[in-house]
């Protein structure tokens, strides 16, 4: 079986618009989470969002880019000329050799929100670049183009799991051999009016920002941005001399099959069951979890008892930790960003705070959750991304060990 | 119609970054690259500028610069003296 390697990367996020800027933040705890301003906030009854801030589409995109791309669209180009620039994939692969896979929930909603708030309230004709700016595949179209990349592409579109079953599925290409090499992650730019308000009406966005596994969470912090990877044969990376930054070893997908917006412990617990099965590894070996860790009563209490679940007693002591107190949960990037995170704790050999949370929640007995940054060289971690309707990915990554 | 000429040139210069000097009356849309896509998204913009609409079939029937000034300036002369778009 091939081992793969991720050996490059690229993120536009509320805590830096290059992968060292995210690293920086991740480690010194600054988030990205600030207050909207009044005109933004209008009626909503949360503040907090983790908008990107000092990105400029300009400075990104060409002439044709300039024209189609959405926000959305616009962050996936970024972040994605990045980490093909760290890993040198176009001039190691043809264009057929190479897939791309991303997630995307929302769609280009900057581009049809306007348009369509105009139609209903004017009557004005939706521009005819309104469909393909806004449809949620255009990431990976303008990729794509882009780079020449005329392999197998798709977006997949499962809620706030979209990244990581995207980088799962690109993993288990690249290990099958079906293609050699793959651009991977998720794009999301979801932070207009409707949907924030839509978002409201669910009553589980906190008014502040999010506190994960804290007793007094009051729920999620909506973000925005992109985190994308290439991956490819550790072997082929190895011998060319591209930088190895992990390896991912296992990828776990469940449906809780109950609820369209309660998660229950089954479908967690049996995807990271899945990812440790997939990684041939042994509960024991995880010495990390990045948690889905929304900050919401419901999300943070069943991951919880998955955990339990899975690692029985050793969950108690188990390092757990959320870093979407900091980007936020960007919905169909989060998976990304989170993967992100968990690889900069396994080439830092420390593993970030769960930013936001003062305290942990007794009643959750996680006594691992980590409030701190903690020295510590994981073995094996679990990147956690569960889905409303209970569709769950689980990454399972190693620090490489040629 | 020397402004609306002015106004799709510039448009066609500025979609395809290409000089304003290469974009003639008589220059077909093809030659300068654009296809049905920048037509119908460039078309929009003009019609927008201006307020009008261009019927769908002479939409299709435009091949040149000059018939896309042509069409909109039609559009224009219907709408100033109250005519509904064809």
């Amino acid at each position: 079986m091939i081992r793969v390697a991720v050996t490059g990367a690229g993120c536009i996020t509320a805590i830096g618009n290059s992968t060292e800027q995210f690293r920086q933040s991740l480690f010194a705890g600054l988030t990205g989470i600030r207050p909207m301003a009044e005109t933004e906030r209008r009626d909503l009854h949360f503040q907090a969002i983790a908008a990107v801030k000092d990105f400029d589409a300009a400075d990104w995109l060409t002439l044709p880019q300039k024209q189609l791309a959405e926000r959305s669209s616009s962050f996936a180009i970024a972040a994605g000329r990045q980490a093909i620039m760290q890993s040198g994939l176009r001039d190691a692969y043809l264009g057929d050799e190479i897939a791309i896979i991303l997630g995307c929930s929302a769609g280009g909603r900057t581009v049809e929100e306007p348009a369509l708030e105009r139609l209903y309230t004017e009557g004005a004709r939706p521009h005819p670049l309104t469909v393909p700016r806004s449809m949620a595949n255009a990431g990976t179209c303008m990729i794509s183009m882009e780079h020449g990349i005329t392999g197998p592409a798709y977006t997949v579109s499962t809620a706030c799991a979209s990244a990581a079953h995207a980088i799962g599925q690109a993993f288990h290409m690249v290990r099958s051999g079906s293609v050699a090499a793959a651009i991977t992650g998720g794009h999301e730019a979801p932070l207009t009016y409707g949907f924030l308000k839509a978002w409201d009406g669910l009553h589980v966005v906190s008014p502040g920002g999010c506190r994960p596994f804290a007793a007094d969470r009051d729920g999620m912090t909506l973000g925005e941005g992109s985190a994308l990877f290439t991956l490819e044969s550790l072997d082929h990376a190895l011998a060319r001399g591209a930088p190895v930054l992990c390896e991912i070893v296992g990828f776990g997908m469940s449906s809780d099959a109950r609820h369209i917006t309660q998660s229950h412990p089954s479908g967690p617990a049996g995807a990271m069951r899945r990812a440790l099965l997939d990684a041939r590894a042994d509960p024991r070996e995880v010495d990390y979890i990045n948690a889905h860790g929304t900050g919401t009563e419901v999300n943070d209490r069943v991951e919880a008892e998955a955990l339990h679940d899975v690692f029985g007693e050793r969950a108690r002591t188990l390092a757990v930790g959320s870093t979407k107190g900091l980007h936020g949960h960007a919905m169909g990037a989060s998976g990304a960003m989170e993967f992100l995170a968990t690889m900069f704790a396994l080439l830092e050999g420390v593993l970030p705070a769960s930013t936001g949370a003062q305290n942990v929640d007794a009643a959750l007995h996680l006594d691992g959750v980590l409030l701190e940054n903690r020295p510590l060289q994981p073995r094996l971690a679990l990147s956690n991304s569960f889905a409303f309707g209970g569709l769950n990915a689980v990454l399972a990554l190693r620090p490489v060990t040629p | 119609m020397d402004e609306i000429a002015e106004a799709c040139i510039s448009a066609i210069a500025s979609s395809k970054g290409i000089p304003r000097e290469r974009i003639k009356l008589d220059s077909s849309l093809e030659s300068l690259e654009l296809d049905s896509l920048d037509r119908v998204s460039m078309s929009f913009d003009l019609e927008e500028k201006y307020g009008v609409e261009i019927p769908e079939h002479k939409l299709h029937s435009v091949v040149t610069v000059g018939d896309l000034v042509r069409e909109i300036d039609a559009a224009v002369q219907g709408k100033q003296m109250g005519k509904p778009a064809e």
